[in-house]
């Protein structure tokens, strides 16, 4: 890291914007948080009397709680607004309800939205922060941090591992991020999955494709298996689960491919059985539930960190 | 007061590639009609007293401009635009005529549709209006509309533009019953299942910005299939908005066939790329989409060996409603009367496009294809001729734009070239000098 290193984030809309610096520093901010969770009194002054306000278009329970959580042990005020519609379908524009919020002064806001770029939007209208807690196909910042911290912590680096994403690439904003972030890092990245769902020009992102599973997993450091979704069956993009599970899933013996001591990791909510099996989800490389405590972590040391800067 | 006689246009480069001419001199305009052209010559003053004399020198004199392709939104989302405020930035950007597309509301389908558009058009008076018939009825691409009654009322061509004729059966039956009226017929060549919810151009800026892509090839595919029913049915055709190096190959091979094609594009795709879009910018977002560096050389390409026959705006006014949203939920397209002119001009300077192609492209081929007056500066011919100021250079600001709607990816830029003077039959709808 330079010595004149400063944080100069008002917004946290993607990993794309952010320095190999900036990530370092965020994750070292999170670990030194990362003790508080574990305090008795999980709460330290920092961001009293700030004013924090989730703006969620899609349903989501673990990002938002955790955001929530993070923002509370940092002693901030909260507040939730959840809408299952876009704003669009509300009649009110996007612009508008962000506006409504503004005059109510809140210190930052968090949004998560179905469209790509909607806190882009969102930034170029109204002054308050904004942290991108997932909008669309694109970026999922906080979870692309949380996911680096967590690799860190178990391997002590980034650079060098080579982390292979498996399945619905084209349709995951957590791939996006950890494509970025980890290349950024000095990772190798490969993805695979049914080449449906694998997006155009990936390559430009920083990843390699590799359309066999077995090969993408070959001496992996870290397996990240993603969500499949059953919309892709009626998009034509999947004739099946059962068909997924069989050759795209991982199992036991797909991961003997990766290092002996590779992490598996899932952003959640795992459909069991499809994209993995339980025997390695609750097996001993999965790190899964790290990443659950780490996402509470990172999202003080953004919350912190941006409102640093406001 | 005295009465002015006729309009005489000094010393400017006279560009008239319908006629071969290509000089500097003079060119007299009375009674709305061009009576006098001087290629290399003078005409004086003589017996006219009372002319309005035009110094044109280091200017290009050239036949109104035409542009095959707008929405003026009129009938129907007159918050857009209107015939009166669209013609108004047709004569600010250079043109004396326009083509408006049927995709109104109601679509124009009927006679009835037609002649309020004609009614608007000449109570406004500020530029030629061509209003092209819907293919099929609604748009909705299931039975033919009446072209009969609508070329009676005044339509010059047919097109279903907005949306693409997805029956192949009823894109060869317009072909064929088009003939009947001698009409064109003007495709907007897209495969809905390939391209569907898609928002930009596939590839690299998509997937980095997580946005939904169209691909090339939906729109190859569909002028693959329009050429073929061209050279089945015979009948000519043209194809609207060229946005990908492959349409322009296909189009080029099918014009060595023999295929009766012509084809246009929009300045935005010999101008920008896809990375226009990079920021969520929804003044970037069109369909067919913005593509890449390879399809803008290709097009310009085709701009120069003839493979594209004519420069169209696409012009398509969308308030900030429309725009100021997220990028997936902004309307498609962007206005273009009055930056056609110095973003051609940016091909002569620097892309080896000749004063006279520029001409060709923007008047004469127009006129051809759509087979209507202009294109031309001929005595005797209605004066319909543009000035422009090759070397003037503007900032194109927001208050400059005559169209109602401000949604240009160009505002604020810094452009060089436009036109100065625009004249409709004699009659000047736009002097630079007075704004
Ligand atoms: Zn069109």
């Amino acid at each position: 890291m330079r010595p004149d290193y400063r944080f100069t984030h008002k917004h946290i809309l993607g990993i794309d914007h952010l320095s190999c610096d900036d990530i370092e520093h965020i994750l070292q901010v999170a670990e030194s948080f990362k003790e508080i969770s574990s305090r008795s009194i999980k709460k330290v002054p920092t961001l009293r009397g700030k004013t924090v306000v989730s703006l969620f278009f899609e349903p989501s329970t673990r990002t938002r709680l955790s955001f929530e959580i993070a923002a509370k042990r940092l002693s901030a005020d909260t507040f939730a607004i959840t809408t299952a519609s876009s704003s669009a379908t509300k009649g009110e524009s996007l612009i508008d309800t962000a506006k409504n919020l503004e005059a109510m002064n809140p210190d930052i806001i968090i949004m998560r939205n179905a469209i790509s770029g909607s806190p882009h939007l969102l930034t170029r209208h109204i002054k308050t922060s904004v942290i991108n807690a997932g909008d669309g196909t694109h970026e999922h910042p906080s979870q692309g941090l949380l996911d680096l911290m967590t690799v860190k912590e178990h391997k002590q680096r980034i650079k060098g591992l080579k982390l292979a994403i498996i399945g619905d690439i084209a349709h995951s904003r957590v791939a996006h991020s950890n494509i970025i972030g980890f290349s950024k890092m000095g990772a190798s990245v490969t993805v695979s999955g049914p080449a449906t769902l694998i997006p155009r020009n990936v390559e430009r992102l920083g990843a390699t494709v590799c359309l066999s599973v077995r090969e993408a997993i070959r001496d992996a450091d870290v397996v990240m298996p993603l969500r499949i979704q059953m919309e892709r069956q009626n998009d034509a993009l999947l004739p099946s689960f059962k068909e997924y599970a069989a050759f795209f899933g991982i199992n036991r013996q797909t991961l003997e491919a990766a290092r002996p001591d590779a992490l598996v990791m899932h952003p959640g909510p795992i459909n069991r059985g499809v994209e993995l099996t339980p025997d390695v989800a609750d097996g001993s490389r999965s790190v899964i539930l790290d990443q659950v405590a780490n996402g509470v972590a990172i999202r003080m040391a953004l919350l912190y960190l941006v409102l640093g800067n406001a | 007061m005295t009465l002015i006689e006729g309009l005489l246009l000094k010393n400017g480069r006279i560009i008239d590639p319908a006629n071969a001419v290509d000089r500097k001199g003079d060119l007299l305009i009375q009674d709305g009609k061009i009576v006098a052209v001087s290629p290399g010559g003078r005409i004086s003053r003589g017996r006219h007293r009372n002319l309005a004399v035009y110094d044109c020198a280091g200017k290009w004199v050239v036949p109104g401009l035409i542009d095959m392709h707008v929405h003026l939104r009129e009938p129907g989302e007159e918050y857009k635009e209107t015939v009166e405020s669209g013609t108004r930035a047709a004569a600010a950007g250079g043109f004396t005529a326009v083509a408006c597309m049927p995709n109104t509301r109601p679509v124009n389908d009927n006679q009835s549709v037609t002649r309020l558009i004609l009614e608007k058009a000449q109570a406004a008076a500020h530029a030629r209006v061509y209003p092209v018939g819907a293919i099929s009825k609604g748009s909705n691409g299931e039975t033919l509309a009446e072209y009969g009654e609508m070329q009676q009322a005044g339509i010059v061509a047919i097109s279903d533009d907005g949306r693409p004729v997805i029956n192949s059966q009823l894109m060869r039956r317009a072909l064929e019953y088009a003939g009947n009226f001698n009409l064109p017929v003007i495709s907007h060549a897209e495969d809905p299942a390939l391209s569907r919810n898609g928002v930009m151009n596939e590839g690299a800026i998509s997937t980095m910005l997580g946005l939904r892509g169209i691909p090339t090839a939906a729109e190859e595919i569909m002028i693959f299939r329009e050429l073929a029913l061209a050279e089945y049915t015979g009948r000519p055709l043209h194809i609207a908005h060229v946005s990908t190096a492959e349409s322009v190959a296909l189009i080029r091979r099918a014009k060595d066939r023999g295929c009766r094609v012509t084809a246009e594009t929009a300045p935005h795709y010999f101008t920008l790329t896809e990375e226009a879009v990079l920021s969520y910018n929804t003044l970037a977002k069109m369909n067919p989409p913005l593509r890449t560096a390879a399809d803008v050389a290709a097009i310009r390409q085709g701009l120069l060996d003839g493979s594209l026959d004519a420069i169209a705006t696409d012009h398509a006014p969308h308030s900030t409603m429309e725009k100021e949203v997220e990028f997936d939920l902004a309307a498609n397209g962007i206005i273009g009367l009055e930056t056609a002119v110095p973003l051609t001009m940016a091909l002569v300077r620097e892309h080896g496009l000749s004063p006279a192609r520029m001409v060709e492209l923007l008047s004469v081929n127009p006129a051809r294809i759509l087979g209507v007056a202009g294109g031309s500066l001929a005595t005797g011919r209605p004066a319909d001729v543009t000035v422009i100021d090759p070397e003037l250079e503007f900032c194109y600001t927001e208050e400059m734009v005559v169209s109602k709607s401000k949604n240009s990816p160009f505002l604020n830029q810094q452009l060089k070239g436009r036109a100065v003077l625009t004249i409709l039959d004699g009659r000047i709808t736009f002097n630079a000098a007075e704004i």
